[in-house]
């Protein structure tokens, strides 16, 4: 039997007191902090011009000039920083029976009764739905940005799109930065969770209580799987 | 014929209208200034150009402007479009008028129209790079411009161009320097057949309307004034042979408005992402105190090691 869907590259479980497993390589990690930064960096920038209230954000940036330029540049960081991500995560984030399951019981998750869920692989139906509306939104970010960028674009579109296009990026981008809220957020209220991001481990607890299905799969010698 | 358009004073003048004179600020709340000025239009009256571009040179000429020598493309309409420099164009338009199947030669002189609801500055995201004069002039203020391109997607009339060179926008001023002193518009002052002429708002509709009643009365039947009332009139006005059918003079607009799509991204939009942004931070911090952490047990742990426990070294 080869590797089950949802383990990745690098995912390992180290016995001990408590039990550590690896969730994130290094490279994993710091894919993903090159991606976290441009979201932020590009939900600050856009939000400036977005809102007259919101214009002295500009100053982050060396003034409105600026903002308006290197926007759209960290938005080609940010895209190929989440295709890099993309494509680490998305086998493990395919939709699965249980994921049904665990959404029709969203009260329980959202009470903390872990023990009236399904056992887990890797992600929850609320990772992969992050993990899903990202892709979807950056991609219609970028598509709807390029239609925008005017300083190298502006030939390729009529106003009439880019008036479309502009609206579409604005309510895209209020979407994701509400996904990234959602993302935040969880990563905050589930203790343990950062770590995972951060030293790249989390401890057994954390899986058996949250992705229960990854751990005994981590745990369970694979033939052809050289033993540690 | 209108009484000629004023020479220069010799000695220095206080400006008409400045700062204290803003009745709309891109980006910003202000309070309209009260009372308002009158308000000044210029009218450019179609069946009267003769299509000599003094009004396009002077225009080069009065706001040192260059425009790039371009190629011939088989048309009178030199440059092809506006540009950041060109920021007036007399379009040539040849029409066989149907009725007549005379063949008429539209020449329109495009810029910006002067709107009194500009669709530029409704859009425009940068504090103080678009402002509306009480007298109904809309200028752009180069020192707060970022060049984001917003005012082009705002513009009914498809006005403003961006600069390569400085990343700035640039549209027709109505010469706003001129008028401070009393001058009328460097077009209006070069045009030798008075086809552009200066003046109030009402005194340009009385005008116009004498205008309009010469063409009724050679055959014109459809001569009229184009003040659109979709975008609250405008202070660059046309006397246009055919008022029923302004697209045929190169696409000027049948009733433009303001896009309802940009109404919606600059009206409804910024609500909607604040109010749901807002909602979502809100949801997420009263989870917290309401459902408090979700934390790792003992037993969890304990339970981890049990299950890696047997079977791996
Ligand atoms: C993925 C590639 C992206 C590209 C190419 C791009 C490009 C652009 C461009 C060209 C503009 C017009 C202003 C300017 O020229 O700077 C703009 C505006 C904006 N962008 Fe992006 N962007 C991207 C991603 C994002 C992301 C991820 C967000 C949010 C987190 C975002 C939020 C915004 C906002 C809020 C605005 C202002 C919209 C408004 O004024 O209503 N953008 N973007
Ligand atoms: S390009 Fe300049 S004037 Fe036009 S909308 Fe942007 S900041 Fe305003
Ligand atoms: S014609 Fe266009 S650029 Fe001129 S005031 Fe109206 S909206 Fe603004």
């Amino acid at each position: 039997m080869s590797k089950p869907y949802d383990v990745e590259t690098g995912d390992a479980v180290h016995k001990g007191h408590p039990i550590v497993v690896d969730r994130y390589t290094l490279a994993a990690r710091i894919n993903h902090w090159i991606t976290a930064i441009s979201l932020i960096l590009l939900a600050l920038s856009g939000m400036a011009l977005f809102s007259p209230k919101l214009y002295f954000l500009t100053a982050l940036f060396g003034g409105g000039q600026l903002t308006r330029a290197i926007h759209p540049w960290i938005g080609v960081v940010l895209f190929f920083s989440f295709a890099g991500l993309f494509f680490r995560f998305w086998k493990a984030n395919l939709w699965k029976s249980e994921d049904g399951t665990w959404l029709r019981r969203i009260r329980d998750v959202l009470a903390g009764h872990e023990e009236r869920l399904p056992e887990l692989g890797k992600y929850n139906a609320g990772q992969k739905f992050v993990f899903w509306g990202m892709s979807a939104l950056i991609l219609v970010l970028i598509c709807s940005g390029f239609v925008v960028w005017d300083q190298y674009f502006y030939a390729f579109t009529t106003i009439e799109q880019k008036r479309i296009a502009i609206l579409v990026h604005a309510l895209a981008a209020i979407a994701i930065i509400c996904v990234w809220i959602v993302h935040v957020y969880a990563a905050i209220w589930v203790r343990g969770t950062i770590g995972a991001m951060t030293r790249g481990q989390v401890t057994g607890g954390w899986a058996w209580r949250h992705h229960r299905k990854w751990l005994r799969e981590l745990v369970r010698p694979r033939p052809g799987t050289p033993a540690e | 014929m209108f009484p000629p358009a004023p020479n220069p004073p010799v000695k220095p003048v206080p400006e008409k209208f400045g700062d204290k004179d803003l009745i709309r600020k891109s980006a910003s709340t202000i309070t309209p200034a009260s009372p308002r000025q009158v308000e000044v239009a210029k009218l450019i009256d179609v069946s009267k150009c003769i299509g000599c571009k003094a009004c396009q040179a002077a225009c080069l000429e009065w706001n040192n402007l260059h425009e790039e020598i371009g190629t011939f493309n088989g048309s009178y309409t030199n440059p092809p479009d506006l540009t950041p420099a060109s920021l007036t164009l007399m379009r040539f338009t040849e029409w066989v008028n149907p009725e007549t199947d005379n063949l008429e030669w539209l020449i329109r002189k495009d810029g910006c129209m002067h709107c009194e609801d500009p669709g530029c500055l409704k859009a425009c995201p940068a504090p103080g790079a678009i402002v509306q004069y009480s007298n109904g002039i809309v200028d752009f203020v180069h020192d707060n411009c970022i060049g984001c391109g917003y005012c082009v997607k705002g513009c009914p009339f498809n006005i403003p161009r961006i600069s390569k060179v400085d990343n700035k926008a640039y549209k027709c001023t109505l010469c706003s320097d001129r008028i401070a002193v009393g001058q009328w518009p460097a077009c209006a002052k070069a045009c030798p057949t008075q086809a552009i002429v200066f003046g109030t708002k009402d005194e340009m509709k009385k005008w116009a309307d004498g205008r309009i009643t010469d063409l009724k009365s050679r055959g014109y039947r459809n001569a009229g004034l184009y003040d659109p009332p979709g975008v609250g009139g405008t202070h660059v006005m046309y006397v246009l042979q055919h008022a029923d059918k302004p697209e045929i003079y190169a696409g000027l607009p049948n009733n433009p408005t303001i896009s309802p799509i940009v109404e919606i991204w600059k009206g409804a939009t910024k609500y909607f992402g604040f109010a749901v942004i807002g909602f979502a931070a809100v949801a997420g911090v009263f989870h917290h105190l309401v459902a408090g952490p979700n934390k790792v047990s003992a037993e969890d742990e304990e339970n981890a090691e049990k299950l890696a426990g047997g079977d791996r070294p």
